[in-house]
């Protein structure tokens, strides 16, 4: 039950600050005071549940949203959903989204000269299943350019967006691609001064879920805050 | 554990939600914290999404979770209010305006025993927030707000950031802007 989660404070530099001074839009958008502790009531243990009958049916394959298959690599993209002490989280739903093949969202706002692939949308939803797993079917998403600085360009990503049990496990977070040489300039990916917990936002190329003759395999594992607690555990907080 | 050394697991690190979120969040998105049918007070909360130029951000999300008019939340094992979800989510406008449409929230358990006020939690989202801005959402004409443990914690000179205004002429209409930087900046939690 989500009221009975425990959570550890963060280890330092394992999250982004606010004002990341590299990344223009941080400027006048991060708050200049200090953050107050957050409580843990009842209110902050307890978090919004998405009925697995609310997910469309095929919402995981992102191939099958159009009238023909979408232009561009074909991608399976799966991982388990834990949380700190590497229990899986159950039936909790991950909705991703992300430009096509050639780096262009399917979003009014995006004016990047690159063509829109008609039978590409770039979003789902999945629910983990009782090991915590989720897997989407994709096409590898393109890189794109920015305006953030000269010559900026976004290394190929996912975003990804889950609840989990609580309103403080809410996390919204981009999965990259192994061997990308765009992550070193990366404002964005470098915004987590911490090299192992920025590196954990690289999938890692998976041969168990590279399929023969149709598609390459990544692996993404994603961690929650918070761990189920135990009648000999203190509720610590964070 | 985990990770077979005996420590526990890092959470995986925040980013931004971008520009272009809508693409893949729309399915849920919803202004109704409550259908017009479910039990309770009714009330509208809108706003806007200020930047530290106090500008309009055009280019939010704005996540509200809150507990039903008896003070319980919408969780499993637990028999729903009838027309209450509990959670809703919205996108800005051109004009960085938010609303939600929702009963009023019942007091909850707070720690150590007493009620908390009325109150609902804000999640915010946006291109240039590497991690979400967390607050919470009072409103002004309640008294509880007086014996509630978090505003208490939270400097008196802040406090009003936190308070959802009713209109003078339309009670069930409650103000609350976001503002990110500055100036009357919100109050945010964190950790």
């Amino acid at each position: 039950m989500a009221a009975d989660l425990v959570y550890r404070p963060l280890p330092p530099g394992t999250q982004p600050e606010y004002l990341h001074t590299p990344y223009n839009s941080t400027h006048k958008r991060a708050p200049l005071q200090a953050p107050l502790g957050l409580p843990r009531t009842l209110s902050e243990l307890t978090g919004p549940v998405i009925s697995p009958e609310r997910v469309p049916a095929n919402a995981a394959d992102l191939t099958r949203q159009g009238a023909a298959d979408p232009l561009g690599e074909r991608i399976v993209v799966g991982g388990r959903v834990l949380d700190e002490d590497g229990r899986p989280l159950r039936r909790t739903l991950v909705e991703i989204w992300q430009c096509n093949a050639a780096g262009r969202y399917r979003h009014p706002k995006d004016t990047h000269d690159a063509p829109l692939d008609p039978n590409f949308r770039g979003s789902g939803q999945a629910m983990t299943d009782d090991d915590g797993r989720y897997c989407f079917i994709s096409i590898k998403p393109g890189a794109y350019p920015w305006r953030n600085h000269h010559n900026a360009w976004r290394p190929a990503h996912i975003h990804f967006s889950l609840f989990g049990p609580a309103f403080v496990t809410r996390l919204v977070t981009q999965m990259y691609f192994p061997g990308d040489p765009l992550l070193a300039f990366d404002p964005i990916f470098n915004s987590v001064s911490d090299a192992k917990a920025r590196d954990r936002l690289i999938a890692e190329f998976d041969w168990d879920a590279t399929t023969p003759e149709w598609a390459l395999g990544y692996r993404f594992d994603i961690v929650l805050r918070g761990s189920a607690a135990t009648p000999f555990e203190e509720p610590r907080g964070g | 554990m985990a990770d077979g050394r005996g420590h526990t697991l890092t959470p995986t690190a925040s980013q931004t939600v971008g520009p272009f979120f809508h693409l893949g969040l729309d399915w849920l998105f919803s202004s109704a914290v409550a259908d017009p049918d479910a039990p309770g007070t009714h009330l509208t909360v809108r706003g806007r999404v200020l930047d530290g130029e106090r500008k309009p951000v055009s280019d939010a999300l704005v996540e509200l979770w809150q507990a039903d008019p008896e003070g319980a939340y919408a969780v499993p094992g637990r028999a729903p209010s009838p027309g209450f979800r509990g959670y809703a989510r919205v996108p800005t406008d051109e004009l960085g305006a938010f609303e939600f449409s929702t009963v009023k929230p019942g007091r909850v358990a707070a720690p150590g025993g007493g009620l908390q006020a009325p109150h609902a939690l804000v999640h915010v989202f946006m291109r240039g927030l590497l991690r979400p801005l967390v607050t919470r959402l009072y409103f002004a004409d309640e008294r509880a707000n007086a014996d509630d443990p978090v505003l208490a914690a939270v400097p008196a000179s802040r406090r009003e950031t936190l308070l959802a205004v009713p209109r003078p002429w339309a009670s069930d209409v409650f103000e609350w802007n976001i503002v990110l930087q500055g100036p009357g900046e919100t109050v945010f939690f964190d950790g």
